[in-house]
């Protein structure tokens, strides 16, 4: 397991910061797209993508790369975001997000954009591809150490295909395949436990054969342990269930499922008028006004 | 009369053996996976059916199987391209890529991945199974994705064929497959290209009146029959074999469409998206031609033999005839 020491969790929170400080400014100038999740997984893509992932942005087909695959596409702001600032692209193409002629699509295109793994919007197919990935790779080397990342949403969760995925993942034990969901609580039209009860999610995943671990998704600390841990785990495929907050770092957006399918400027009233909403986000995230974790660093 | 891509059998009015098309299939898989270490099988619960229990019982380590699962079949299928391999995924066409039509569109076309999609027991000389198993719709469904091919052989040997070409062409394709004995028309060493139509029977420039049929999949022998029997009758008829559909071979088609008065399109599959539609699309723009589809008329098939089956729904050497020389009376 990779040590982090409290320095380098300041640097990766400040990562994580700027990250969602670029998401709300390709948001607004986009004028549409999702808000909740993107920022509610940005210390999950930094993370991964400044600390753990073997991956090279200036040779983004590097045969040996571990392989990142997004099942719930429309939180490609995060991704784009996190790709931009990892040094895939210039930062400043993320103003092009769902404009005509971008290579940052509405969903993810792989075609479109070196180092995206797939492309993705329709939900619960990520894994499928993921899990494919995984048994190639072990066809080629039994004792592969690259990793096949798999991260979903949990309304997507829904998806019968999640489960046909998750089968065959337990039944091929595939040590490689690491499953990140984001648990956030909400979907589009509400709460997952009123518009499909997800609960006892752990227990699902245990059913069918995963290593399960259960996090905090917005600490550092314990998202490097968990990773660590799972990348350990030798018999079994892994899924670690990251709780996180949607809207993570804007107070104001917090925890409202509203906030899932909208853009600053086009977001809920009650809390900060439309005309306001971009500027007063991203005031929160520059004075650090949000809710981060300040516990990360015991 | 009948071109050197025709077997002696047919041409000398022998016995013709039939043969299911899957058969040609599972022997190409065998030889496509000794050729290439890439191709890998996957398939839902019917490797015997699909005859992909060839390959895997050769290469256990590159078979995986999926358990009845066909939307899971296609984008592990789509994963396992990205890392490299050459997937052949197989099922029944009603559940692959009828089931899974949207992880076909989204993981495998859009993606441009390497995929070959194989459905087996189309059509309704799938027989006894009834309406619930016999895909004649699959092909419509695939021409509408971009990037994907579309092909339909005719007879065991192009199905073997076939399954070699699309190992080797780079991007997904689709080919359909059939249950039951298909008449074998074509030889071993007919051509097979993908993309390019074959001529199968020239007719007798001499008669007035031409008919030209172009055919596709398992239909190829009674489309050879009823050109025979036209000219008997004194109507000129010609068959071209449109293996591929998509992308269909634009250059054939125009000049057979030039050299006769009619075309009749001949398929097993809905008269609506298959052949029928998009030789009718491609000539429309070109050089509108007066035309007749064979092929099922909206409807859904039923239990039967596949010999009633074919006949019932107007896809008998009689039909055929009677169609073409309808359109070339009217």
């Amino acid at each position: 397991m990779q040590y982090l020491s409290s320095d380098q969790i300041t640097t990766l929170e400040k990562q994580a910061n700027e990250i969602r400080q670029s998401i709300i400014e390709m948001l607004t100038e986009a004028g549409s797209g999702h808000t909740a999740g993107p920022l509610g997984m940005a210390d999950v893509f930094t993370l991964l993508y400044f600390a753990l992932l073997k991956h090279d942005p200036k040779n983004p087909d590097w045969a040996d790369r571990d392989r990142l695959i997004l099942s719930n596409g429309h939180i490609c702001p995060v991704l784009y975001a996190t790709m931009a600032h990892a040094g895939y692209f210039p930062v400043e193409e993320l103003l092009t997000l769902r404009k005509f002629g971008s290579r940052l699509q509405g969903h993810p295109h792989r075609e479109s954009l070196p180092g995206l793994e797939n492309s993705s919007g329709p939900l619960g197919s990520g894994l499928s591809q993921a899990v494919g990935m995984a048994i190639a790779d072990r066809m080629d080397n039994p004792y592969t150490s690259k990793f096949v990342y798999c991260l979903t949403g949990d309304g997507e969760l829904q998806e019968g295909q999640i489960w046909e995925a998750a089968m065959l993942a337990g039944k091929e034990k595939l040590h490689n395949l690491i499953v990140i969901v984001d648990r956030n609580g909400f979907q589009i039209d509400g709460y997952t436990q009123d518009v499909m009860p997800m609960e006892p999610l752990a227990e699902k995943w245990e059913s069918f054969g995963f290593d399960v671990q259960e996090v905090d998704g917005h600490s550092m600390r314990a998202l490097n342990d968990a990773i660590g841990k799972a990348q350990a785990v030798y018999s079994q495929p892994s899924v670690i269930i990251a709780h996180t907050i949607g809207g993570k770092g804007v107070d104001v957006f917090e925890r409202d499922f509203r906030w899932h399918g909208n853009p600053p400027g086009k977001g809920p009233e009650d809390r900060v008028p439309k005309s306001e909403q971009a500027k007063v986000a991203l005031e929160k995230l520059r004075t650090l006004a949000g809710t981060i974790d300040k516990d990360n660093h015991a | 009369m009948f071109t050197d891509n025709i077997s002696d059998a047919v041409k000398n009015g022998g016995e013709v053996e039939s043969v299911a098309t899957r058969n040609g299939f599972g022997d190409g898989l065998l030889e496509a996976g000794t050729r290439d270490a890439n191709v890998v099988a996957l398939c839902c619960d019917l490797t015997e059916s699909t005859k992909t229990h060839l390959f895997a019982n050769e290469f256990p380590e590159r078979f995986v199987q999926i358990g009845v699962a066909e939307q899971n079949l296609a984008s592990v299928g789509s994963g396992m391209a990205a890392m490299g391999k050459i997937p052949f995924i197989t099922s029944y066409a009603m559940f692959s890529p009828g089931r899974n039509w949207e992880q076909i569109r989204t993981t495998i076309a859009y993606n441009n991945a390497n995929v070959k999609i194989v459905g087996s027991h189309a059509g309704v000389s799938v027989g006894p199974d009834g309406a619930t198993h016999q895909a004649i719709e699959d092909m419509a469904i695939m021409r509408a994705i971009p990037n994907m091919v579309v092909i339909a052989p005719a007879d065991v040997h192009e199905a073997h064929k076939v399954t070699l070409a699309a190992a080797k062409y780079d991007g997904p394709v689709y080919f359909r497959l059939g249950r039951s004995g298909t008449p074998v028309v074509t030889t071993e060493e007919t051509p097979f290209e993908i993309g390019k139509a074959q001529l199968m029977f020239t007719r007798d420039e001499s008669l007035e009146k031409s008919v030209g049929i172009v055919s596709t999949g398992s239909l190829l022998y009674n489309s050879l029959m009823a050109a025979h029997e036209l000219q008997t009758q004194g109507i000129g008829a010609s068959v071209l074999h449109m293996a591929t559909i998509k992308p269909l071979d634009t250059e054939a088609l125009t000049a057979f469409a030039a050299e006769h008065d009619v075309i009749v399109t001949v398929e097993e599959h809905q008269i609506n998206g298959g052949l029928g539609s998009a030789v009718a699309e491609f000539l429309s723009e070109t050089n509108p031609t007066k035309m007749a589809r064979i092929g099922i008329h909206d409807q859904f098939g039923q239990s039967g033999e596949p010999e009633e089956l074919i006949a019932h729904y107007g896809m008998d050497v009689p039909s055929i005839v009677a169609a073409a020389k309808k359109l070339i009376q009217n």
